[in-house]
């Protein structure tokens, strides 16, 4: 640990190469922070957006036209508009006309942090594709196979859960991977309203140590291993739950 | 590889090819989506946050309406410049894109290795943080040939939007030359057709419909990241909003302000998004 300190210390003496994240405690920590709530984010966007496209999915479904008109519109609007002005839309338009709360040291607080909303916003925009990407599943699920369920006793809920999902699944997941890449991708702009990920974490260093161009080198690699890991754990995942006979 | 027909008449799972051509037939019905009924919804909900708003504002001050008629002309430049950005983003990124993907289906691995890497370092980049990188490392001028090019931070942010399109592109142009037979291939060699030839006169033509359809969602995804150059600083749609809001000073404005914006970018949009899926319905047909 301190010869590799040692090393990037005489990296920046000797060419000027300044990685204050390999031999500065304080920055190291911070990028470190940024870099994990990076995947944080990542990661429970990606369930809630999951959830979204199944719930979104199964009231498509459903025989009330206007809940399957009001999920389309959802689904139309999320897709077919910036996601950084949806974000802005969440923070500053609806979280500007939530009342404020106090917190515990009897300060005047917005009631949800930049935090929430920045999930708030990513999950509905990755769950409108969801959404369209599971249906696309569970058409595959031929009218039979539900009837032989139901058949056997299973409930509407049941025989979705248990039946339409496991196979609507495997048809989904190239989609869906491709669509959680991108969400990965996404999270960068939460930048813009203040979370410090790691695009944020990598700018506050940046503007304070300057060395803007190793540290843009860092962050462009950093994001590119942990998108490319991402890419390559879905790519297995995909092979792993590959039907044989039914590969496109 | 798909199941034999005709081995049952209930298969537990139809064919993928088939399901399909079955979702972007649904999807393609103009009355379903952005009909008449789609734009309805969209007048009724903007003018519902409308008259919110309206109910919501003091009575001195002047309506929400007036404002948004006030700032609108001016924001609706900003758009416009969106679009110009996307427009110039998308006409650099197809044409070094294009060289891209054909450098990844080259005959020299060296050429082929080098143009896959590129293309996958580009895609699995964040938008943004390729944005940030040629705004805060490209200069501010070129020197070329005793020539001064000056690039302002507009033309730095058209450059930034491009890599990943390029990378895009890149990736639509070898797939689609992949999708050809390989008996396209030999045929025109069989017919002693040199390799550039087949290229240019017998799979490109035939890759360039198949390839429009990606192409058209990707200037869609392209036009919908424009305003994140109002992150780097440039003025935009996004930027004169937010002027606009901090100069009102008005809560109530925010919600209407904010979806008025999000509404012109949608009604550019959809329609594209929407010709997409009829065109790729048309020539799944003939396919």
């Amino acid at each position: 640990m301190e010869a590799i300190a040692d090393w990037f210390k005489w990296l920046n003496a000797a060419h000027g190469i300044n990685l204050t994240i390999f031999y500065d405690d304080f920055d190291r920590a911070r990028f470190l922070r940024g870099l994990l709530t990076t995947l944080w984010l990542s990661v429970v966007c990606i369930a809630l957006s999951v959830v979204i496209g199944v719930v979104g999915a199964w009231v498509q479904g459903s025989r009330f036209r206007l809940l399957r008109r009001l999920v389309q519109g959802y689904i139309q609007f999320f897709r077919n508009t910036p996601p950084l002005i949806q974000l802005y839309f969440f923070y500053f338009a609806v979280g500007g006309l939530l009342p404020r709360v106090t917190d515990a040291h009897g300060a005047l607080v917005p009631p949800v942090s930049n935090y929430a909303w920045a999930i708030i916003s990513f999950s509905f925009f990755a769950g409108a594709f969801n959404v369209e990407i599971f249906r696309a599943g569970i058409e595959a699920v031929p009218r039979t196979t539900v009837e032989a369920a139901e058949a056997l006793g299973y409930s509407r809920l049941k025989a979705y859960i248990h039946v339409v999902l496991p196979l609507a699944f495997r048809v989904s997941l190239p989609a869906l991977n491709n669509n959680l890449v991108n969400l990965v991708k996404t999270t960068t702009l939460a930048y813009a309203i203040g979370v410090s990920e790691m695009l944020y974490a990598a700018s506050q260093i940046w503007s304070e140590v300057l060395n803007v161009r190793e540290m843009m080198n860092v962050l462009l690699i950093v994001y590119v291993l942990v998108v490319g890991a991402l890419v390559w754990l879905m790519g297995r995942w995909e092979r792993a739950m590959r039907m044989p006979g039914y590969g496109v | 590889m798909r199941p034999p027909a005709g081995t049952t008449d209930l298969p537990v799972l139809l064919s993928p090819t088939a399901v399909l051509r079955q979702h972007d037939a649904g999807m393609g019905d103009p009355c379903r989506l952005l009909g008449p009924r789609t734009a309805l919804f969209l007048v009724v909900a903007f003018s519902m946050a409308v008259a919110g708003a309206e109910a919501a504002t003091a009575p001195a001050a002047p309506g929400v309406i007036a404002s948004l008629w006030k700032w609108a002309p001016l924001i609706f430049q900003g758009f416009l410049f969106n679009l110009l950005v996307s427009v110039l983003a998308m006409a650099i990124g197809t044409a070094a894109g294009a060289i891209l993907g054909l450098m990844q289906i080259s005959l020299l691995p060296p050429v082929r290795r080098g143009s896959w890497v590129a293309t996958q370092f580009f895609r699995n980049a964040p938008w943004l943080v390729l944005l940030f990188y040629c705004m805060l490392l490209l200069p501010f001028e070129v020197r070329l040939f005793g020539l001064v090019i000056p690039l302002p931070a507009w033309i730095k942010s058209v450059i930034g939007l491009s890599l990943p399109v390029m990378a895009n592109v890149s990736e639509i142009v070898r797939g689609g030359v992949q999708s050809i037979p390989v008996g396209q291939w030999e045929s025109a060699e069989a017919l002693a057709f040199t390799r550039r030839q087949t290229l240019w006169m017998i799979i490109l033509p035939q890759c360039v419909k198949r390839m429009t359809p990606p192409w058209m969602n990707l200037y869609a995804i392209l036009t919908m990241a424009t305003p994140l150059i109002s992150i780097v600083g440039v003025q935009d749609g996004m930027t004169l909003t937010r002027a606009a809001l901090s100069a009102e000073n008005r809560t109530e404005l925010l919600v209407p302000m904010y979806l008025m914006l999000l509404s012109w970018f949608f009604i550019y949009c959809y329609p594209i998004a929407r010709w997409t899926i009829r065109l790729e319905q048309r020539f799944a047909v003939k396919g």
